[in-house]
């Protein structure tokens, strides 16, 4: 069986994915995960996931153009332009 | 090369990354699986003359020192085997190459270690030129392997902190201490010099091609002599090599290393090869029923 291993570095921090294990269960899983990525202190918790739990997604198709959900979504660049050429503004800026 | 091949060359070169569920080249995943395997074949291999000094290192916090080394060497075989297996060749199958002399490891770890300067040079320069290519393997293009040798390279700078350590402490003893250290940096010269490999161009290196490594042979060689020989100087220890010496241009020149020795070492014939092989044939005998018991699709 693969585990996968996430470690926490700081408390408050995100786990991020360290590396995986090969074990025959859970208990062997968590010794070796332990040995392997929290023996010089690197790490204040550990998660241990057999690899079967890990459902990847790496799809996201946008079929509706939903560009109000991201930064692109709001291009303020031009507006704020136009903005303070009608406000007479523009001139008192150096960019 | 198809046309998906091309592409996914000119994705590598360009600085892409590839993760172990997409496609690649057949010939990009041999090589992968070449290269990542021989590296986890040293760590492994690189433990035994370590293992010798533990109980012959001088102090008991020399003795726990060494033995957390070893078991940092043997906790990253363990991860790169690891990476090796995702890519299709089981940990299983790894050590019975190893044993069966079929795949190779590094020149380094072929040789004795005499006396207690040896291990201070090892953990110090062995350990130094080796941190040099696994730093630039950060930039591997198979992203898991370059995300481990992130918590490798730094266990790594603890070994060069011990060995550093060693060697200092030595250098700051009586003159036959001294002398060991001095006896110990001569023997060990020649195979630190060949261990970056055969300084043939990048361009042609099959593994920078596909960017597993990010630099060729001779950088890294560069690297190494200007990154240690003044620390090396600076203790009042001497290079074997008359010809060493830094241009004005900050290039290292040397001897030509004995690529004919390089050659005849790591393909099996090292003078402590066959019995380091036995002892690990010894070893996976013995504790074969411990897999038996533990892993039983091992078995
Ligand atoms: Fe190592
Ligand atoms: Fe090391």
């Amino acid at each position: 069986m693969i585990y996968e291993v996430f470690r926490q570095e700081r408390k408050g921090q995100a786990f991020a994915h360290a590396g995986s294990v090969e074990a025959p269960n859970e208990e062997f899983a968590e010794w070796y995960a332990r040995e392997e990525f929290g023996r010089r202190g690197e790490s204040v918790a550990l998660w241990v996931v057999p690899r079967e739990a890990v459902h990847e997604i790496d799809e996201f198709v946008d079929e509706l153009g939903r560009n109000y959900h991201r930064v692109d979504g709001y291009p303020l660049k031009e507006k704020l332009k136009q903005a303070r050429e009608r406000a007479g503004t523009s001139a008192d800026r150096r960019s | 090369m198809s046309a998906r091949e091309d592409e996914f060359l000119e994705y590598v070169q360009s600085g892409g990354q590839v993760e172990t569920t997409d496609w690649m080249p057949d010939d990009y995943r041999a090589k992968l699986i070449k290269f990542i395997e021989m590296h986890g074949n040293s760590e492994l291999m690189g433990v035994l003359p370590e293992r010798e000094w533990i109980l012959r290192a001088p102090t008991l916090q020399r003795k726990l020192a060494l033995t957390a080394k070893v078991q940092d060497e043997v906790g990253h075989s363990q991860l790169i085997y690891r990476v090796v297996s995702d890519l299709g060749k089981p940990r299983e199958h790894c050590l019975d190459d190893l044993i069966s002399g079929k795949s190779k490891f590094h020149n380094v770890f072929h040789y004795p270690t005499k006396t207690w300067g040896d291990v201070g040079v090892i953990a110090w320069l062995v350990d130094a030129a080796a941190i040099i290519s696994q730093k630039a393997l950060l930039k591997c293009s198979y992203a898991p392997y370059a995300r481990i040798m992130k918590k490798i390279c730094w266990e790594e700078s603890f070994h060069i902190l011990h060995g550093r350590d060693v060697i200092l402490t030595m250098m700051n003893g009586t003159d036959a201490q001294r002398e060991l250290v001095q006896e110990a940096l001569d023997r060990w010269w020649g195979p630190l010099m060949q261990f970056h490999g055969n300084p043939i161009p990048a361009e042609d290196d099959p593994m920078y091609i596909w960017r597993i490594k990010s630099q060729g042979n001779g950088e890294a060689r560069q690297q190494f002599l200007d990154g240690y020989v003044p620390q090396i100087w600076e203790l009042g220890l001497t290079v074997s090599d008359p010809k060493l010496r830094k241009n004005d241009d900050g290039v290292w020149e040397f001897s030509e290393p004995d690529w004919d020795e390089l050659k005849h070492v790591v393909t099996g014939h090292g003078p402590k090869t066959e019995e380091r092989l036995g002892l690990r044939r010894t070893t996976r005998g013995e504790t074969e029923w411990v897999r038996r018991v533990v892993l039983p699709e091992a078995a």
